[in-house]
This record gives C-alpha cells, structure tokens and sequence, in this order.
C-alpha cells in the first residue's frame, strides 16, 4: 500500500505543525520580549538553556520546526508555479531541514 | 493558472498567507539553531538575544506564528476524527481542548522560565 | 406576508451570462439579459426565464431544481454555487455573472466537458468492492449503525464538481484526482462491506492522488452537501502514514 514516500514528509510536517503550534509563540515571547525586557536575565536563560532537558527541547523543536518549514515551502514554490522543478525543491528543502538538525544535534550535545 | 492565482479570491488569500507563515516558522528555528551555537557562550548568547534588528524581526514573527496556530488548531478536528459509537466527538469540543492544551503548555514554559531566573 | 407580496415586484435584475458557440465564433462573450426580479427565484428560474422567454439558444444543464442531481454547477459572480440554490434576492440589484464552472473545457455556453471528472470516478472504483462476495440466496450484508455513520457524511456526494471548480491544484493540475473522487474513494474505504482499500491505492495514495491537496479548504466550503471533502483528503492521508509506517516497521506482516 506504500505507493509513495511522502508520508515521511508529511509526518514530519505534521508532527512540525503542531509542536511548533503550541511551542514556538511563547519562545518567540520569550526570546523577543521577556528577555529583552529585563524581566528574565540572559545569563537565566542560558543557564536554563543548557539543562539536558532544555537541550533536549531546543533539538526537537529545532529539527520539528525546519521539517515542517521544509515541507510546506516546498508546495508553496510548486503553488507559485515551479512545478517543473518539483523535485529539486524536495531536495533542496528536507536537505536543508537535515543539515540543520545535524547541526542542532552537534551543537548541543557537544557542549 | 497565472502565478497570482492566490490573489484572485480572499479565501485563496488567507490559504497562501497561511502557507507562508512557516517561513517565518522556519526563520526562527534558524534563530534559535544560532542561539544554540552561542551555549558555551554565555556574553555571545547575551548579545544575540539583545541584538535591535533580531528583535524587530521577531516581533514581526510573532503574529504571524500565532496565526499558525490558530489556523492549525482550528483545522485540527477535520483531520482528528474521533468517534464514540455513532457520534462524533464535537469538532468544536477537540478545538477547544486544543487551546486549553496551548494555553497550558505555555504558561508551564513561562512558570520554568520565571522559576529559573 | 401575502404570497403576492414576496413574489411579484416590478423590478429585474441583469444576468451577465457567458456565451461561446465554437460554430459561430472563436471568442467567448458576455451577454446582458434583464429578468424579472422575484425575491423567491434562484439563478436557475432567471436561466430558465432566458430561454423561455428572451433567448432559447442559451444551453445549460439542470434537472431536479432542488439540489439533489448536482446537474447545475455554475461560476455566480466567481463562485462556484448551484443555481437552483443561489437566490436573486441574494444578489438585488446588482448585476450576477454567470459562467461555466472554472478549470473544466467548455462546449457551448454554460455546458462544461466533464469526461475527465467521470474517468476520475472510475480510476478511484467509486463503487463497493465488497469483502466477501456472497450469493442472494445468503441475505444481506450487516451493518451497524456506528458503522453507517463513519462513512455516512461521505455519501452525501453528489458529483456536482463544484469543489473541482474551487480547487486551486485542479486548476493548475489536471492530473491531480480532486476532491470528490477522493472523498468517494474513502466512503467505500470506509464502508464496513468494503474490502477494497489496496485496489484503490494506487489511484489516491499516489503522488496525483491525496499528496497534491495542499488542505486549501476551498473544496468543503463550496460543498452544497456538507460532504467535506478536504477533511476527507487529510483523514486520508493520516490512513495512507499508518499503512505507510505499518509497512516500512513491520515489512512482514499482514498488508
């Protein structure tokens, strides 16, 4: 019944969606005003921020938030009308989405 | 179909303003991606989060993150079919629980936040 | 309020219609017709008044007038609606455009070619597949009412093909199997009798199949049935992961 690989896609862009739904508006809040404001020192944040438990959730949103961004461009740029190059989208995007969780996963295990 | 197609009708509109939210989505997972490259560095980490034109573009982010969610949560009881013998569970019921859940998840994030400061 | 009184005014209305008769001319055009304005007519009564009355060259299709055969689809003022549901009063006093429905090849006038629509029907086997082929002579099929009711919404179909003329991807891909077939895909898919799921897989698992549909909505906003189709689509594809993922983990077990 697997006729096509994009449920891989299309799980990643789900599973993005709703994380990213419910997490990212409060972290924008927190990094763009809470902080900024002086209510939350940066040295808290960061000190917050290097729990394995944070880092365990900077990863997953990190790499969450790329795979669903990655997916919906992706038809965004084939709804504008780059059908021909559909394919080089594809790769382009999740390449893209990959690089940056390998990045993230680097990052934050080696500190 | 011309490229323009999305501005012809308003719902087409608001679809194409939906889709392209995930920019700023994937925009700000690019931040954070670069915040986490600054940990061992707690004056770099300080700088990044009090840099004028990141915060700006943040504050630009943030509605239209929130307009994510709202679009995601609302669109969530069409694909979040549950059933309870004939009946369906209320759409409107799921949506709800939806928001509450949103609501939770982010004043427990703000409470950890606080609580570490 | 007297009947006479909701019905009979001595205003019209203007009906904008398009025109295209490939035997007189290569150009579609517009033609302005008066009709007379009557609160309790829809856009099909000012059709049928046209040719009736003013021009009986106009060619459309309709038959129940009462939004049961989907035989009426039309664009009214862009939007894709049954005629025999869209009110004059809707619309008084300005002029309403009509035309054919959007993204189908026209053949005269309002009358749209829907060949492509119909072999869609058939790649996806809209019909029921059962599980078990049984003789006459061993009754009926059983089914519950919880079982009804899961594939119920989806029956409500009436091949109208206006959320074809809504859909964004039909209208820049003519391969992408639509809203409707898909939502009929899974009204079988769904039905406790069906056992056909794997023959129509490949038509709406595919790439042209529920993978094109970008959730834009327009399909279950236009739905003069409530089928919901885009819920269909997405529900779909939540079916098409599972199966997907059952498949890649557990690569032995049942299909």
């Amino acid at each position: 019944m697997a006729k096509s690989n994009e449920p891989i896609g299309w799980s990643l862009f789900s599973a993005g969606g709703m994380a990213t739904a419910f997490f990212i508006p409060i972290t924008i809040v927190l990094t763009s005003i809470v902080v900024p404001a002086g209510w939350i020192g940066a040295e808290s944040l960061h000190d917050l921020l290097v729990l394995p438990l944070a880092r365990l959730y900077l990863f997953v949103l990190i790499s969450l938030a790329l795979f669903h961004w990655a997916h919906r461009f992706r038809y965004v740029l084939v709804d504008l009308g780059l059908r021909n190059l559909a394919g080089i989208l594809a790769i382009t995007c999740y390449g893209a989405a990959v690089l940056g969780t390998i990045m993230a996963g680097f990052f934050l295990v080696s500190l | 179909m011309p490229a323009d197609w999305w501005l012809k009708k308003k719902t087409y509109f608001l679809f194409m303003v939906r889709e392209l939210t995930c920019v700023f989505v994937g925009g700000y997972a690019l931040f954070l991606l670069v915040l986490t490259t600054r940990l061992g560095d707690p004056q770099g980490f300080a700088a990044l989060l009090n840099s004028p034109p990141l915060i700006a573009l943040q504050i630009i982010a943030l509605p239209m993150v929130f307009y994510h969610s709202i679009t995601w949560l609302n669109l969530t009881p069409m694909v979040m079919v549950l059933w309870r013998g004939e009946e369906r569970v209320s759409p409107f019921l799921i949506t709800v629980a939806m928001y509450v859940i949103w609501a939770i998840i982010s004043i427990v994030i703000l409470w950890i936040a606080f609580l570490y400061r | 309020m007297a009947v006479s009184e909701t019905t009979q005014t001595q205003s019209t209305i203007p009906l904008e219609v398009f025109r295209y008769r490939p035997d007189q001319e290569e150009e579609p055009t517009f033609q302005r017709y008066e009709v007379p304005y009557r609160t309790d007519w829809v856009v099909l009564d000012a059709l049928n008044y046209i040719k009736d009355q003013l021009d009986g060259t106009l060619s459309y299709r309709w038959s129940c007038r009462m939004g049961v055969c989907g035989s009426c689809g039309m664009m009214v003022n862009g939007e894709p609606k049954l005629t025999c549901a869209a009110f004059l009063r809707d619309y008084y006093p300005d002029p309403i455009r009509v035309e054919p429905l959007d993204y189908y090849p026209v053949i005269r006038d309002l009358v749209i070619n829907m060949d492509d629509f119909m072999d869609k029907l058939v790649e996806v086997k809209a019909w029921l597949l059962p599980k078990e082929e049984k003789p006459l002579s061993e009754g009926e099929y059983l089914q519950t009412p919880a079982e009804l009711a899961h594939y119920k919404q989806f029956t409500m179909c009436i091949n109208c093909m206006l959320c074809y003329a809504a859909c964004p991807v039909v209208g820049h891909d003519a391969d992408f199997i639509g809203p409707a077939a898909i939502a009929l895909a899974q009204r079988y898919n769904l039905d406790s009798r069906d056992g056909g799921a794997d023959e129509r897989a490949d038509a709406i698992f595919s790439h042209e199949g529920i993978w094109k549909c970008t959730f834009v909505g327009d399909c279950t906003r236009v739905c003069p049935k409530k089928v919901d189709p885009a819920g269909a689509i997405q529900q779909a594809k939540i079916a098409a992961t599972k199966d997907w993922f059952r498949s890649v983990l557990v690569p032995w077990g049942k299909k």
